[in-house]
């Protein structure tokens, strides 16, 4: 029978959710690394029992664990992240250089077709690769070296980067992004890279349409259109029809376009999911009311989804990794907020009920489609 | 044996209970013991002090014998009570939060 888990990484620990196909029942496993941050965890395409995780903690740093049962089991594997040759310099809050140094692992993306392959990104900013199951990493520096690194800030949240999106045939397309340094691009395998900002407009930098310095939130792409990327900007929900080469503002109607999270309907290319955030002062939904708003018209046009979601006295946040996608025949739509709410939707978002009520913030959300 | 008592989250880690007893060959320094520590159980490489600069990761703290050794040289000799196996080496994260 087919079924979903449902990976949740929290401020305080990872949790499981599981459920057979029909969504309607869930048990929840965890907390796994109780204590620990769970800024990530992610399956592998090509093995949905291989699962990484990044464990990291102020007081004791960085961990990576694997799981090859599924998640029922885990191990440690490497915690070395070392920056390829001379660090150099980004910068700080106030534009004074700033050393690079590793924080930890924000994102952490398997191989489509290869689970010892998995890629990390990181804070500051920085992406690696592993080819021996998490066992060593080693970074593609020429993201950082291609030319604009010393002039990439922070954003609130640290320098993170916090996407990577795999072309789903070409494996040696990547698009990533920073916060606040903006979308990039390897044709390569990750030895050049190019900013790939063109059309975005940020009125938190003093040249609003430079090369780099945009504080892009999440970036989402539909396999089956991997040139179409929509992105969800600090303010602006954005898209880009040519693999990010240019973009152009797809908010429309949405009440505010601040947020976070951005997905995509597993069967329709041209659905797509926000959760619109009041401001970058007010990291809460508009009037207390969660919303998720569902474009099935590639951007434009949005209606709120509002079934299921609490419309009173609600003051949580959806940050960018804890949205995600099922692939059954009725695609199920799945996030989570700083509340400790993970809210599932089995029919595209028209309706929703919550997992569980009363985890610590929630991180990151993923999911498995198990068949 | 030289003891050490770890913080809860690196003990559920290391998979040991209670104190760790280490044989330290030759001066016994706090760095010769987080040597032995981390060959024994690799898995806390990294998560007391950086594996390439060896420095202490700054929500660390070493206590023995009452004292802060926090900020004392790697090279150091410890107590002598620590080195006989008297009194142990204590390994604390910072109170901040949480």
């Amino acid at each position: 029978m087919a079924g979903v888990r449902v990976l949740v990484g929290t401020r305080k620990g990872a949790f499981i959710l599981q459920s057979d196909e029909r969504r309607e029942h869930w048990e929840v496993g965890g907390p796994y690394f109780a204590g620990w941050e769970i800024y990530h965890l992610k399956g592998s395409p090509a093995d949905p029992n291989r699962i990484y995780a990044s464990q990291s903690s102020g007081w004791f740093g960085q961990l990576i664990q694997r799981s090859d049962d599924g998640g029922q089991t885990w191990t440690p594997v490497g915690n070395q992240f070392v920056y390829d040759g001379v660090p150099g310099t980004h910068q700080w809050y106030d534009g004074s250089p700033h050393p690079w140094e590793f924080a930890r692992v924000w994102h952490l993306e398997p191989s489509l077709t290869d689970p010892n392959t998995v890629y990390a990104g990181v804070e500051d900013a920085a992406i690696f690769r592993s080819t021996d199951g998490g066992l060593s990493w080693h970074e593609l520096s020429g993201l950082r070296g291609h030319g604009s690194g010393p002039h990439w800030q922070p954003g609130a949240g640290g320098l993170c980067l916090h996407t990577i999106i795999q072309h789903p045939t070409d494996r040696n397309r990547l698009t990533i992004a920073i916060s606040a340094a903006g979308a990039f691009r390897t044709e390569d395998g990750g030895v050049h890279w190019r900013p790939i900002n063109r059309g975005l407009r940020s009125r938190e930098i003093p040249d609003t349409d430079a090369e780099v310095g945009h504080c892009v939130h999440h970036i989402a792409m539909h396999p089956a259109r991997p040139d179409v990327l929509y992105m969800q900007k600090h303010w602006d929900v954005m898209r880009s029809d040519d693999g990010g080469d240019h973009w152009y503002e797809v908010s429309g109607n949405l009440p505010t376009d601040f947020g976070f999270v951005i997905d995509v309907h597993a069967h329709e290319p041209e659905t797509i999911y926000v959760v619109p955030i009041k401001s970058d002062s007010e990291h809460f939904p508009l009037d207390g009311q969660l919303r998720v708003y569902r474009s099935r018209t590639g951007g434009h046009e949005w209606e709120a989804l509002t079934n299921g979601l609490p419309q009173r006295d609600c003051y949580v946040n959806v940050l960018r990794d804890a949205m995600a996608v099922d692939s059954l025949d009725s695609c199920g739509v799945y996030f989570g907020t700083t509340g400790g709410q993970v809210y599932a939707s089995a029919d595209g978002g028209d309706t929703w009920q919550a997992i569980v009520r009363d985890l610590p913030p929630v991180l990151s959300v993923e999911v498995q489609t198990l068949r | 044996m030289i003891r050490v008592v770890l913080p809860a989250h690196l003990r559920t880690l290391a998979h040991v209970d209670g104190e760790v007893l280490l044989d330290v060959d030759g001066p016994v320094t706090l760095a010769a013991v987080l040597d032995a520590l981390e060959a024994r159980y690799p898995v806390l490489r990294g998560t007391i002090r950086d594996q390439i600069t060896r420095q202490r990761r700054a929500f660390i703290r070493f206590f023995a014998c009452e004292e802060d050794l926090s900020h004392e040289p790697p090279e150091l000799a410890l107590p002598a009570a620590v080195a006989a196996g008297e009194e142990p080496l204590l390994v604390v994260g910072a109170m901040a939060g949480g």
